[in-house]
């Protein structure tokens, strides 16, 4: 039986139906997504949780509509995807910081379109929200990896999309700034309450954002299995519930919890 | 301890003392009455200085670099865009260019010639020709390495074609683009000083060439050669500072 990643209709954001996509490279193909159901509700913050090239990083592009499905369907608020939304903001690893551009160049790339005084007071403003006040006129070279992961996630907020898509974001982070982050993202979904899908192959990363986990098998990746992780934040990662949702998904993709 | 900086004055400068005085007692012992020794040369920038050539030649030089390699820069980067962004065009385009990069430009004067007689515009044309080339394949270059994640992002944030040339795609390529300028000019100032011994009558080239045939003036053939290597030190500082601007200097290794 394939487990129930669906919603009841009316309030989905997104809408993923018998998703598949298959490669074609120098005549061999290579099935990487099969069969997909996925909904996820307006102000959800999902992980897609996996191994490595399993093609997780395939599904958000694809939600991200910069990849086309060999078939099946993406809707958001009911309209198909057909290409890159501004209303939908996809996050790369740090990498995707714009490096000609300062702090304030890059938070306020995608605003070209707004009189400069606006423009200027939502550059302060997300500036501030993901804690860069004094760097505005910093190059990114001179910035830690996790400041330059902020830049990025403060250039998405900007131009205020409902929903963001973040591909293994913190994944160059050391580990110590990956708590830090992740932290600090609960803290600005707390603020502005986005849509979020998160993929991720951290257990412990998915158990301690989401509300909901969506378990991917190898490739061709599907659905597992959904865990709904029925735990408020600020999450306790010592409290039982918290370790037996996580232990829960260890044994789900099979790894011993030993070393 | 002496401290850095004057060090970094004393070595250099010791070794261009070096090589004059190796220069001064190479002409004196081997007695030689054809190569001018360092003074000479000296007492020649003087005479060109007073004849008032000097700077009118280096003048007439630089005018005819910076109007050739200016319009190989406006039309260069435009097609190196294209080509980078265009695989289609660049497989077009690929052949003739990779054909025409390796003529010196020097064999093209024959050509300019007969197109522009003995003038100005035959070694401006000379000079885009010689950088015309460098820059479009480093500009396609620059446009072909670049991150695909800018590209994807550029289109998130729903910009046109154009606003995705100018803020993602030229920005992104613009280390590589520089470093090819900086290749074009040194390259331009080669062909210039080349250039102007045959198409032209005025010119540092031209100094050389006419002070060695009127009169076999190598003192003044010699202070020609040493302003030449000047001038093209000074336009290499020049694209270097260039090179230092922050928002470009990310995409070199520090130096």
């Amino acid at each position: 039986m394939k487990p129930a990643a669906e919603l009841v209709p009316d309030r989905a954001k997104l809408s993923i139906r018998g998703l598949e996509m298959t490669f074609r490279a120098e005549g061999k193909e290579t099935r990487v997504l099969h069969d997909i159901d996925l909904d996820v509700r307006e102000g959800e913050l999902v992980c897609i949780l996996g191994p490595s090239g399993c093609g997780k990083s395939t599904l958000l592009n694809i939600v991200g509509g910069f990849l086309t499905p060999t078939a099946g369907s993406v809707t958001i608020d009911g309209e198909p995807v057909s290409g890159p939304d501004p209303r939908r903001i996809f996050v790369f690893q740090e990498r995707g910081v714009f490096p000609w551009l300062t702090v304030e160049g890059n938070i306020g790339f995608g605003l070209g379109r707004l009189p400069e005084a606006e423009r200027a007071k939502r550059i302060a403003h997300y500036v501030g929200l993901v804690g860069l006040t004094g760097f505005e006129k910093a190059y990114p070279q001179e910035l830690s990896g996790g400041m330059k992961q902020r830049v990025e996630v403060a250039r998405a907020l900007a131009v205020n999309p409902d929903m963001l898509y973040l591909d293994e974001p913190f994944g160059a982070l050391d580990s110590i700034t990956r708590l830090v982050m992740r932290s600090e993202l609960l803290r600005i979904w707390g603020a502005e309450r986005k849509t979020i899908l998160f993929v991720t192959h951290d257990i412990d990363e998915s158990v301690q954002l989401a509300d909901r986990v969506i378990v991917m098998s190898a490739r061709p990746a599907t659905i597992r299995r959904v865990v709904t992780i029925d735990l408020p934040h600020p999450r306790d990662l010592s409290s039982r519930r918290y370790l037996e949702l996580r232990d829960g998904i260890f044994e789900e993709i099979g790894l011993a919890h030993r070393i | 301890m002496v401290s850095r900086s004057f060090e970094r004055i004393l070595w250099p400068a010791l070794t261009a003392v070096l090589a004059l005085v190796v220069w001064h007692f190479a002409v004196r012992w081997t007695k030689t009455s054809v190569f001018p020794p360092p003074l000479a040369v000296a007492a020649g920038f003087a005479e060109l200085a007073r004849r008032g050539v000097l700077f009118r030649y280096a003048a007439d030089s630089l005018f005819r670099v910076v109007s050739g390699y200016g319009l190989a820069l406006a039309l260069g980067i435009p097609t190196g865009l294209l080509l980078g962004w265009s695989p289609t065009g660049a497989r077009a385009a690929n052949p003739v260019i990779q054909l025409l990069r390796p003529i010196s430009p020097l064999a093209w004067i024959p050509v300019s010639i007969v197109l522009f007689g003995i003038s100005n515009f035959a070694t401006i044309f000379l000079i885009f020709l010689a950088s015309f080339f460098p820059i479009v394949v480093a500009t396609m270059n620059g446009v072909r390495a670049i991150p695909v994640m800018y590209l994807l992002a550029g289109q998130n944030f729903d910009l046109s074609p154009a606003e995705r040339l100018w803020r993602v795609m030229l920005p992104a390529a613009l280390p590589q683009v520089l470093t090819g300028l900086r290749i074009a000019l040194g390259i331009a100032w080669l062909v210039v000083v080349a250039a102007e011994m045959i198409a032209v009558d005025s010119g540092l080239g031209y100094l050389v060439i006419d002070s060695r045939n009127a009169g076999k003036r190598y003192d003044l053939v010699v202070a020609a050669m040493i302003l030449i290597g000047v001038i093209g030190v000074g336009l290499n500082v020049l694209m270097r500072r260039v090179e230092r601007l922050r928002s470009v200097r990310w995409g070199f290794r520090a130096a």
